[in-house]
């Protein structure tokens, strides 16, 4: 394991510096001038050009790009533009929120997905597998926008159970935290719950035809050891590469979800970064967001071969 | 025959729901299994065979398929039975092994837990208890270091030792009757024998019976006491095995067993020898006939290969540093004449394909010389390899995988040519059309899809493929083995007509001792990538002179009842494998030659 752990984040490495350069080549891409945007109504060339040299943006790109990067790896991630707050601790303070918001959807998108994917897989062709489909595929349909407005009106305005909007720290409330978080995890989940539910499915009807699952059921074993045993574990390989790939999906999910329910996390502070053209912060984001995305993958690929012995042999 | 059958089946019929309709599949099958007894039911695919044990057991899905009649177990009808009841059944009196080893295994569970969980399921045995008794069946199925085995995963047994964990996990609730479904048919013909054997002994010891599904005649004469033939769902007929081989009274039986190739049936012809074809109605063969002097007594071979060596690098550790190598062809050495087949036989691993294969240069050879009708095979840049590929070209053993389900076979036969710009769209048309007639089809199939033709056909579909190019040499890389035996009786015929017609030489890669002896002019016996043994045919076969050919030929089941009690000792001796160290040196090999042109190696 070791030896694997190694070889993987040494790969991880390289795909770091790619989007390093990328994410550094943000700011020289977009539309806009930040000295301008921060200057605002003065257009003084005198003040303009201390700008651009207190910001080092009159050095050759390669020299902007090494200071950059040397800045990020000890830890300094800029300044925001708009708040003069440390990009770092900016993302300190929201991240948190947009972790649990994703656990939370993940667990909703789980727990829905996974058991009515079985569900139709075991029940192939029948009107059970027919019902699955259509409610993945009106999930897949519906957008988060809609749900998320419907579910605040009927939850909320009408029925009263859950606030409509805002946010609790888990630390502070647990109990109102997760009160605020539930809408909007479900509104998130929903739309991984159809995916996972269509992988799994598929997945399970693979393993369901195998031979090995013929032999679980010449052995006499029950139905329930049969699915939840011998086939599931089995199908269950695809579905995590699978969860850890729609981490991503989940992101870019979480951007407008936090918009129509006012949560203060990531992807409002994406939002507002990106109409601010505050570049720093947007870096920043990104860069995290890439990392997250990797070491979700590490993790699932960490699992497969946990769970799957020809792989831990191989080790 | 006193005492009352184990199982006795009546009137079984079976039905598929295919496209909205019921279609029978299995007709009216009658039989019994007495205690102690071994049945044998045989036919080719799609006979039913299969389908009449899984009916049994109950194993179809039952939304897709209808069993009717009765199932008799110690007279206890099993289709009446509610599910729940059946479960109590199946793996407890009367339990499955199967045709896959290498699938038939959970591969993320332990095999002492596939064991136990029987046990526990069925005889309510404790965990340590299970575990206990695991060892001593995995013991009793001939598993060295039983104990110290029961917690590895499938993947770390060969083939023959994973279908040894599928015969424990059958024993284990000791039950009445063991249904084997094809359980030999995928493993090497040394370790067929071995499971063969062990499954006789553990029948007289546990005192089971036995009912074995196969398609191997050779099997059914060795194993069975009574025999069911099946043909397209019927059962044709069912009587002692001496009399089904003795005095068959259905064509069809008489039919299958004239098409069997049997191993010591060349002894007086000296050419490779057409299969009788078999009057379907009557059943009566025809006289074989020898295909005689298609070699031209050649000078320089057509194809010449000297010291080839094919090895591939085992890498592991942080830096993928090469840590080994799998000598997969090591100092091969043959000459091909035109017009003549040499066949290469070995069992799984042993390099037979990787020759063919580094001949066409499909992988790279590491060393050695190939001499190719002109062409310096391993010294060819990419666009003189596209040429000398219009010399040699290749027939696959799965005719289902080897054609694209997406084009039409005419455009499949015609590709080759119109890459290699040998003519026009009209005369690539009408070369598909000559190729289809001359591999036994009808010209006006070109426009049809592989899915619309059988195994046999679309094997035949490969070969005009094949020809297309005109070639030289055919690489026919285990072409027949996947083809039931009336179908590859006609295939060999095909291909010894080709060679007759277009004077071709065939590189005819086998596992099947009878098939080979029947077609080639010529055998080399391949072992752990080296020829160990090399000459005429009727040279190797009448006197073969290696331990290993002389064990390889041992093996092979040989249609002949009278051979039933027959033990070839049991032994747990597995393949070997190539896999070498770095700083492995090959032994230098001599051989010694027996009589012209028959060497083998020594030492």
């Amino acid at each position: 394991m070791p030896v694997y752990l190694g070889k993987r984040l040494l790969v991880a490495i390289p795909t770091l510096l790619i989007i390093s350069i990328f994410v550094f080549s943000l700011q020289k891409l977009l539309p806009g001038d930040p000295i301008l945007a921060m200057a605002g109504e003065e257009r003084d060339p005198a003040t303009l050009e201390f700008l651009r040299a207190k910001y080092h943006l009159n050095d050759p790109i390669i020299v902007q790009y090494f200071s950059w990067l040397g800045g990020i790896l000890t830890g300094d991630f800029g300044i925001s533009l708009r708040t003069n707050q440390p990009v770092l601790e900016l993302i300190g303070q929201k991240l948190p929120v947009t972790i649990q918001l994703a656990v939370m959807a993940m667990f909703f998108a789980m727990i829905i997905g996974i058991p009515i994917g079985i569900l139709a897989a075991v029940k192939k062709n029948t009107w059970i597998d027919y019902v699955a489909n259509i409610v993945a595929l009106s999930g897949l349909s519906i957008p988060n926008f809609w749900l998320g407005i419907m579910l605040i009106l009927l939850v909320s305005v009408k029925l009263g159970w859950l606030p409509a909007s805002g946010y609790e720290s888990i630390f502070v409330d647990p109990v109102r935290s997760i009160q605020t978080m539930i809408m909007p995890a479900f509104v998130l989940g929903n739309a991984l719950a159809a995916t996972l539910m269509r992988h799994t499915r598929s997945a399970m009807v693979g393993v369901m035809n195998a031979d090995y699952i013929r032999t679980a059921r010449a052995k006499g074993l029950s139905p329930r050891q049969v699915v939840l045993s011998h086939s599931f574990r089995n199908a269950l390989l695809p579905v995590i590469t699978l969860l850890a790939l729609l981490f991503g999906e989940l992101l870019a999910g979480a951007v407008l979800t936090e918009q129509i329910f006012t949560i203060p996390g990531f992807g409002k502070m994406t939002v507002d970064a990106v109409f601010n053209r505050d570049y720093a912060v947007v870096q920043g984001i990104v860069l995290c967001t890439a990392v997250g995305f990797i070491l979700m993958n590490l993790l699932a690929d960490m699992a497969y071969v946990l769970l799957n012995p020809r792989l831990r042999a191989t080790l | 025959m006193s005492a009352s059958p184990v199982l006795s089946v009546k009137n079984l019929t079976t039905s598929f729901l295919v496209d909205g309709e019921w279609k029978q599949v299995v007709r009216n099958v009658s039989f019994d299994v007495h205690p102690g007894e071994t049945v044998a039911i045989v036919g080719e695919s799609g006979s039913g065979k299969s389908v009449t044990s899984l009916s049994i057991m109950r194993l179809l899905s039952p939304a897709s398929s209808r069993i009717e009649g009765e199932v008799l177990l110690s007279g206890r009808n099993l289709l009446s039975l509610p599910e729940s009841e059946m479960r109590g059944v199946r793996g407890n009196d009367v339990s499955m092994i199967f045709q896959e080893p290498m699938t038939s295994l959970n591969p993320i569970f332990t095999i002492g837990r596939q064991i136990s969980e029987v046990l526990t399921r069925h005889k309510g045995l404790s965990k340590q208890e299970a575990r206990a008794e695991t060892v001593r069946l995995l013991e009793k199925v001939r598993i060295p270091n039983a104990s110290s085995r029961f917690d590895e995963y499938p993947h770390q047994f060969s083939g023959g030792m994973r279908q040894r964990v599928m015969i424990a996990m059958a024993l284990a609730s000791k039950p009445k009757l063991l249904i084997a479904d094809e359980p030999t048919t995928a493993l090497d013909v040394t370790i067929q024998g071995q499971i063969l054997d062990l499954i006789k002994i553990l029948q007289e010891e546990e005192g089971m019976s036995v009912l074995f599904i196969t398609h191997d005649m050779g099997v059914v004469a060795e194993i069975a006491d009574r025999t069911i033939v099946m043909y397209r769902g019927e059962q044709v007929e069912t009587g002692p095995t001496e009399d089904i081989f003795h005095h068959g009274k259905h064509p069809y039986t008489r039919a299958l067993l004239s098409a069997v190739p049997k191993l010591g049936s060349m002894q007086n012809h000296a050419w490779p020898t057409r299969f009788p074809v078999v009057d379907m109605a009557t059943g009566e063969a025809a006289e074989p006939v020898e295909v005689a002097g298609t070699i031209t007594g050649g000078k320089t071979p057509v194809l010449a290969v000297k010291n080839l060596v094919t090895r591939f690098p085992i890498r592991s550790g942080l830096l993928s540093r090469q840590t080994g190598a799998v000598h997969a062809v090591e100092n091969v050495s043959f000459d091909l004449f035109q017009g003549e087949t040499l066949s290469l036989v070995g069992e799984s691993g042993c390099g037979k394909s990787t020759t063919g294969r580094s001949i066409m240069r499909l992988v790279e050879p590491t060393a050695g010389d190939i001499q190719l009708d002109g062409y310096d095979v391993r010294r060819l840049d990419q666009v003189s390899l596209r040429g000398m590929r219009k010399s040699v070209q290749m027939i696959f053993q799965d005719p289902f995988a080897s054609l694209n389900p997406r084009m039409t076979v005419g455009t499949a036969i015609a590709e080759p040519f119109i890459k290699h710009k040998l003519g026009t769209a009209k005369q690539a048309k009408e070369k598909t059309a000559d190729l289809l007639e001359k591999v036994g089809l009808s010209a006006d199939m070109a426009k049809r899809y592989p899915h619309e033709f059988s195994g046999g056909q679309r094997q035949r579909i490969a070969i005009a493929r094949a020809l297309s190019l005109d070639p030289k040499v055919i690489v026919a890389d285990e072409s027949v083995s996947a083809l039931d035996v009336s179908i590859k009786a006609q295939v060999c015929n095909l291909l010894l007509d080709l060679q007759q017609n277009l004077n071709l030489a065939f590189l005819f890669i086998s596992h099947d001792m009878a098939v080979v002896e029947r077609v080639s002019h010529r055998v080399a016996v391949m072992y752990l990538g080296e020829i160990v043994e090399i000459g005429p045919r009727a040279a190797v076969f009448d006197n073969p002179q290696h331990p290993y050919t002389k064990k390889l030929m041992a093996a092979v089941p040989v249609p002949d009842p009278s051979r039933r009690g027959i033990r070839r000792g049991i032994s747990n001796d597995e393949l070997k494998s190539p896999v070498r160290d770095m700083d492995y040196q090959p032994p230098k090999r001599e051989y010694r030659e027996v009589s012209a042109g028959h060497l083998v190696q020594v030492g």
